[in-house]
């Protein structure tokens, strides 16, 4: 079942790359013998169903959960144990499924949490302004607590967070989950703007044809095995892919 | 006495002894606000805490109630006493989540709290032995300064007291709202995963919310030898539930919160001591632990009750 198509996968240095990683979650097997590759500068997407491992492949790469087997390697260097905080350090930034905003922080105080590991205090301020050049509404709303925020707004708020560590990794969670159409296609737009500035972007969506559309790259995972890649247009073409997660046919995949 | 005097007199009593319990309750609150741990030790910390205080003042050369200081070396001594105590107290709250607490991390249920009633029942312990079970005169170099307000009468030890709750509580204000570390807190008592994702290191905050909760108890238990001229081994107990209660009084987790409940605690204890009887004192604190927890456990300024998935 497994394809991939080496030739349109363009040759990029890899950013972060899992080879043969098991993950479990106490008793429970959930990544099972993975490999990903995310190259520099790429947008690479994770489609799966409930319970596939999705979550716990970010998880891993922010170091919430530790690899029992194989290597997770960025930028050169094996990170299976290195602490989140020194993750954030060298570049990996997330935007955590739900937003995960403090809630009862102001919208500003939140901004800073994203620039929690860094003492530049200057290029803080000026990746402030970068942000809100790409987020304006947020601007509106800085002294307000980010819990009174709507989803879409928060959805910004959090992508905007993540942009403050300086990500050269930046990692999604389900970023179009819960939010109405029109916020959808706004929040497709602004990774793509993101992905533009340099930012490389590893993303898990449920919204696999918005994904799709703007990925080069994209991985199928089902109960923790990765059971199809390739290219983003490739994926778009896969008959399989196209009835589990685009929704061409009535029934589903099982 | 006019019933004007008498009750502008409990009222100073009251806000002398809410000031005292809203440190002691500062504690519970700021580690339940993070780990969402109620630290029984914390009562027992409090009772070392004053008599490390008195140890530090024997240290200095300052022994019983005949000797007293003015001006100058009085600050000095108070200071010294106050910082070295809250440092020790401060450095044995952390060595307790260290050794004890942190191994249980993430398990499950009651066993994080039940240590730490195990853990109280040895600084008790340690204490009985090495003091013994009577209790001992504290300290006191404070003169017997005194101000009239018609038959009311305010000494100069509640207006320490209040001095130096204040002062503390503007100091961990400002550090909880101004500093990185302050942040890191808050963050991490609103969500502990994502602060992780932000970078912060949970660990060190929590040792953090150990070392400060159990400063300001060793603060408190110096304030209390001082007002009460007393400590024994057995002051934590009593002192420790009534901050208990001013800190679920307030909302449990709430710092602001800490601060009324104590304040309201102790006007209570000394309105309804005296208005109603002593003996009913810890009936009428209890029973509005009681009711707190059945019609408002998020307390008065607790917002919705705290949830984990």
């Amino acid at each position: 079942m497994h394809i991939s198509d080496a030739q349109q996968q363009p040759e990029r240095r890899p950013l972060l790359e899992f080879s043969d990683v098991d993950t479990y979650y106490g008793e429970m097997h959930v990544l099972k013998g993975v490999n990903y590759r995310v190259g520099e500068g790429e947008i690479v997407c994770l489609l799966g169903g409930n319970a596939s491992g999705k979550s716990t492949t970010m998880k891993t790469i922010l170091g919430i959960v530790t690899p029992q087997r194989g290597t997770v390697t960025y930028a050169g260097e094996t990170i299976n144990t290195l602490p989140t905080a020194d993750r954030v350090r060298k570049g990996i930034a997330p935007v955590p499924e739900a937003r995960r905003l403090f809630p009862r922080m102001s919208v500003l105080e939140n901004l800073y949490m994203g620039a929690f590991t860094r003492e530049d205090k200057a290029e803080i301020e000026s990746d402030l302004e970068r942000v809100f050049g790409l987020f304006p509404r947020i601007k509106e709303r800085l002294k307000q607590s980010a819990g009174t925020l709507s989803g879409g707004e928060q959805q910004m708020v959090a992508m905007a967070r993540a942009l403050m560590a300086r990500p050269k990794l930046l990692c999604m969670d389900e970023p179009s989950m819960g939010l109405s159409p029109l916020f959808v296609e706004q929040v497709f737009d602004l990774i793509q703007a993101i992905n533009r500035q340099g930012t490389t972007i590893f993303m898990v969506e449920q919204n696999a044809n918005m994904a799709l559309s703007i990925a080069n790259y994209g991985y199928v995972l089902q109960t923790g095995e990765v059971v199809l890649s390739g290219s983003a247009q490739s994926l778009r073409d896969n008959e399989m892919v196209r009835q589990a997660y685009l929704g061409e046919l009535k029934v589903a995949a099982h | 006495m006019s019933f004007q005097d008498l009750l502008l007199q409990q009222i100073i009593n009251g806000v002398s002894l809410g000031a005292m319990y809203a440190l002691l309750a500062l504690g519970f609150t700021m580690v339940y606000g993070i780990i969402e741990l109620i630290n029984f030790a914390h009562f027992n910390v409090f009772m070392v805490g004053s008599f490390v205080a008195m140890w530090i003042m024997g240290a200095m050369g300052i022994v019983g109630q005949s000797e007293v200081l003015y001006g100058l070396p009085l600050v000095g001594v108070l200071l010294v006493t106050l910082i070295a105590t809250m440092l020790i107290t401060g450095l044995l709250g952390v060595l307790i989540e260290r050794v004890a607490l942190r191994p249980l991390r993430g398990v499950a249920g009651t066993a994080p709290m039940i240590t730490t009633i195990g853990l109280s029942y040895i600084l008790f312990n340690v204490i009985l032995l090495a003091v013994g079970a009577d209790s001992k005169n504290y300290t006191n170099p404070l003169p017997r300064t005194h101000w009239e307000i018609g038959e009311a009468v305010l000494r100069l030890r509640e207006l320490l007291l209040w001095g130096i709750s204040i002062g503390l509580m503007v100091v961990l204000h400002y550090f909880v709202r101004g500093t990185k570390m302050g942040k890191a807190m808050q963050a991490t008592a609103q969500d502990p995963e994502a602060a992780r994702m932000m970078g912060v290191d949970v660990d060190r905050v929590v040792a953090m919310a150990f070392f400060l909760g159990s400063a300001l108890a060793g603060a408190a238990g110096m304030i209390f030898g001082l007002y009460y001229n007393f400590t024994s081994f057995i002051i934590g107990y009593t002192a420790g539930l009534r901050a208990f209660t001013a800190a679920v009084l307030g909302g449990i987790g709430n710092i602001p919160g800490a601060m009324l409940g104590g304040i309201l605690i102790g006007l209570i204890e000394s309105l309804g001591g005296h208005f109603i009887a002593v003996r009913w004192t810890d009936v009428i604190i209890f029973s509005i632990l009681v009711l707190v927890l059945v019609f408002r456990p998020t307390g008065l300024l607790g917002r919705a009750a705290p949830t984990k998935s």
